[in-house]
């Protein structure tokens, strides 16, 4: 570590904390361009020391790296310790310029976006307080650390949720999303709780250094696979995934900028960042990677699926977010972390622009949010247009854009990892196909051709969005545009960096250990040491393996790569001409199609009725027996019973005494006569004994 | 010489009559006089036991005894006389406003 260095990381998330709290405390009374100043002006600071504190870690040697700065001891109990203290290694940097850069842009568009909204200042003090969080969760040294920010983007990420407190649905998704986490937090918490029990130690370096002495529990599950499987827990609750996943189309209630802030770019990528961090544990758990690969290809699968049936143009986007996490998680569950993270960020870039423009959208057509009613807005909206088809080309993996780039490396990994199968790899295509498939038909049923919505005051329907404009859609003022475009570049070039494996070769410091154990691991299973040339080189460690085996498979392994990259193209463009033909060619197809299909239909577009299966056999029961058992049962039959009776009780037995205390002279004479009977009986007795 | 029992019978019928009193009367200076008679009823027993036993504790109880009567005398009569200022009575159970 190097000790002369000090970044002042603490800045970092400290900058957006003073903009909530001046918003959040004093804003009330501010203009709104006051307000939105002071929100701009502490998430720039922010952006640029971190920008700054990036600068300075690239030029630091890789012995100084993960570079750790304390600010002060938290809790101290025997020799177990937490600090207040911040870390900034390879996989931080890139989360940290994600969240602020992503942060920065967003808090923008909402400048405009939120103009017509009451609650201005409110909204940006929780816009800026679930900055701090996040920051703080990705740049924090140690598990406790991770998990208040885990728990204060969960806080956030419920104020924003329910900022339209007055709508009933709004006010329920927030509480909805805010106890379906609490299921997942529950499981990191205890994992924690391992954590302190078998290492002593929440610091990452302590327990990864710790770790690194297990074995890797190939043959059985043992305290490592808990963790993990605990971790993961944690990690399905905040990134979305089967079976937590509910709460995330719920969450689409909240402003469409916090959908694309915190339910699309940062937030829900937490559980990934979590699983990543994680990797020595998680690499020494096959059991446990190979549930999050299985969860992240169900995820990802399923959620595709009800995307293409959903015509909410914001419920499209969180179903392909859902999808697109479960991606993320898959990549880890190989135990492929940078394919991941690097998902992760391309994916932070045109989710957001997805978000934002789908934002545009609403704002352009007077709060519409069914795409069956908007249609032909590219020729009222065209940068948000083309933005968008940016954006959509980046998801749908279309070659030279960002999202292929990730999403390749992510399939090419599902199926060469030594974790991997193939039928990860195949169900990983399928849902690429469907992610083409649903991503341009909401590019052709939002801007090709007729417009469907209604004209002037019908708009009134959705309150949440409505900003009151009426008449024809219109294009966003530029304020607007200007994330968006730059979002369209970064979802273009984002990927960029992943050529050539440059992307990976940054990380591999982070995930060494990972490549370790997995020659570990993998000593059990030579056939999975040959096919490994890949991952092989970015350990940049030497091989037990005979050289030339090696390169012989790693020429093999380039044509099987290439054959793959090329079936997930035709994937891509397949899914693209499905819904040209779909929704351009033959616009009554879709129709027919649904009719034929019928249940399978229904059954899709009411998303499998998990919510109503999920209130029958968790809410419901649940409900029933608090109210039946624990509040009329116990509470109110024992508790409140108990202590009723025993002042009902008191207060029998002092009517009953009071009646000694008549008042009437001549009974207490009576009383002092028989107690002086009483005495003299008593002494006549005991004398006589 | 008159025999100890005598006294003692008579100190314990002086006392049955002055408890008797305490409980019956309604006046409350006949209360006041019954309690009297039961304070002397016990100076008897004490005077009747010193003599028989030569011993003078017993007449020398008496006196404090006497004392304490007096003083109780001087403070009972004067309740007695605020009490019938007040309620114009001296029925005992017309002196009853601490009843329920």
């Amino acid at each position: 570590m190097n000790q002369d260095l000090n970044l002042h990381l603490w800045l970092i998330p400290l900058l957006p904390l003073l903009g909530a709290a001046i918003n959040g405390l004093l804003g009330r009374n501010f203009p709104r361009k006051m307000t939105a100043t002071v929100a701009l002006a502490s998430t720039a600071a922010s952006l640029a020391w971190a920008l700054n504190a990036a600068a300075h870690f690239a030029s630091l040697p890789a012995s100084a790296i993960p570079h750790i700065e304390h600010y002060a001891t938290w809790i101290r109990s025997g020799n177990f310790s937490v600090e207040y203290g911040f870390q900034l290694d390879q996989l931080s940097v890139i989360m940290m310029l994600v969240v602020t850069g992503v942060g920065f842009l967003i808090h923008i568009y909402s400048v405009a976006y939120m103009e017509h909204e009451g609650g201005y200042y409110r909204f940006f003090s929780y816009m800026n307080l679930f900055m701090f969080f996040m920051l703080t969760l990705v740049l924090a040294n140690n598990y406790l650390l991770m998990f208040v920010g885990w728990e204060g983007v969960g806080l956030a990420s419920y104020l924003l949720i329910g900022f339209f407190f007055v709508k009933d649905s709004a006010a329920n998704a927030g509480k909805k999303a805010f106890i379906v986490n609490r299921v997942g937090d529950f499981g990191f918490l205890i994992a924690m709780f391992l954590l302190i029990k078998h290492f002593g130690s929440l610091r990452y370096s302590e327990v990864f250094s710790a770790v690194s002495q297990f074995p890797a529990e190939t043959a059985g599950a043992g305290v490592l696979t808990a963790i993990a499987i605990l971790m993961l827990v944690g990690a399905c609750g905040k990134s979305a995934q089967i079976p937590l996943y509910v709460w995330l189309p719920d969450a689409m209630e909240g402003p469409t900028p916090v959908s694309a802030l915190i339910h699309a770019a940062t937030m829900v990528t937490a559980g990934v960042y979590m699983v990543a961090r994680s990797n020595p544990i998680f690499n020494r758990a096959p059991e446990a990677l190979l549930v999050v690969a299985i969860i992240g290809c169900l995820t990802a699968f399923y959620a595709a699926t009800i995307g293409t049936a959903q015509n909410d143009i914001k419920r499209v986007l969180a179903y392909s977010t859902i999808s697109q996490l479960g991606y993320m998680f898959m990549a880890c569950g190989v135990a492929a972390y940078t394919a991941g993270i690097f998902h992760l960020m391309t994916h932070a870039f045109f989710k957001a622009l997805l978000f934002l423009g789908a934002g545009a959208v609403i704002h352009g057509v007077g709060g519409e949010q069914d795409m069956r009613r908007m249609g032909g807005l590219k020729k009222y909206m065209p940068w948000t247009y083309w933005t968008m088809v940016m954006a959509t080309c980046a998801i749908a993996g279309i070659p030279g854009f960002a999202g292929f780039f990730s999403k390749d490396e992510i399939l090419w990994q599902s199926f060469s990892s030594p974790h991997g199968h193939w039928a990860f790899w195949a169900v990983g295509v399928i849902t690429a196909l469907m992610t083409s498939f649903y991503m341009f038909r909401l590019i052709f049923m939002t801007f090709h051709g007729e417009y469907r919505g209604a004209t002037a005051n019908a708009h009134g329907a959705h309150k949440a969005d409505d900003h009151g404009h009426h008449g024809t859609p219109h294009e966003s003022p530029w304020v607007m545009l200007g994330p968006l475009v730059i979002l369209a570049v970064l979802s273009v070039v984002g990927g960029w960096v992943g050529i050539n494996n440059r992307f990976e070769h940054f990380l591999s410091p982070v995930i060494q250990k990972v490549s370790t154990a997995e020659m570990r691991s993998a000593e059990h299973n030579p056939a999975a040491i040959a096919s490994e040339g890949a991952t092989e080189e970015t350990t940049g460690e030497p091989h037990t393996t005979p050289i030339n085996e090696s390169e012989e498979g790693s020429a093999h392994e380039k044509e099987l790569e290439w054959t793959l990259m090329g079936i997930s193209i035709l994937a891509a463009f397949g899914g693209w001409g499905l819904a040209w033909v779909f929704y351009i060619k033959r616009p009554d197809l879709p129709d027919r199609v649904t009719a034929t299909l019928g249940g399978v239909y229904t059954t899709v577009l009411n998303k499998y009725y998990v919510d109503e299966i999920y209130r029958a056999v968790v809410v419901s029961p649940l409900v029933t027996g608090s109210t039946k058992v624990l509040w009329r049962g116990i509470d109110t039959g024992v508790i409140d019973a108990t202590v009723n009776e025993a002042g009902h009780g008191a207060q029998e037995i002092s009517d009953g005494v009071r009646r000694q205390q008549s008042g009437n002279i001549r009974s207490y004479a009576g009383w002092v006569a028989a107690g002086a009977a009483l005495v003299i009986i008593y002494m006549v007795w005991m004398g006589t004994k | 010489m008159v025999p100890l029992s005598y006294y003692l019978v008579l100190s314990a019928f002086l006392f049955a009559c002055g408890v008797a009193g305490f409980l019956i009367k309604r006046n409350i200076i006949t209360i006041f006089m019954s309690i009297e008679l039961m304070l002397n009823a016990v100076n008897l027993s004490f005077i009747a036991f010193a003599a028989h036993w030569h011993v003078l504790s017993g007449q020398i109880f008496v006196f404090f005894v006497m004392v304490v009567a007096a003083a109780e005398a001087a403070v009972g009569l004067a309740i007695i006389i605020a009490v019938f200022r007040t309620r114009e009575t001296l029925n005992v159970d017309r002196v009853n406003l601490l009843k329920l």
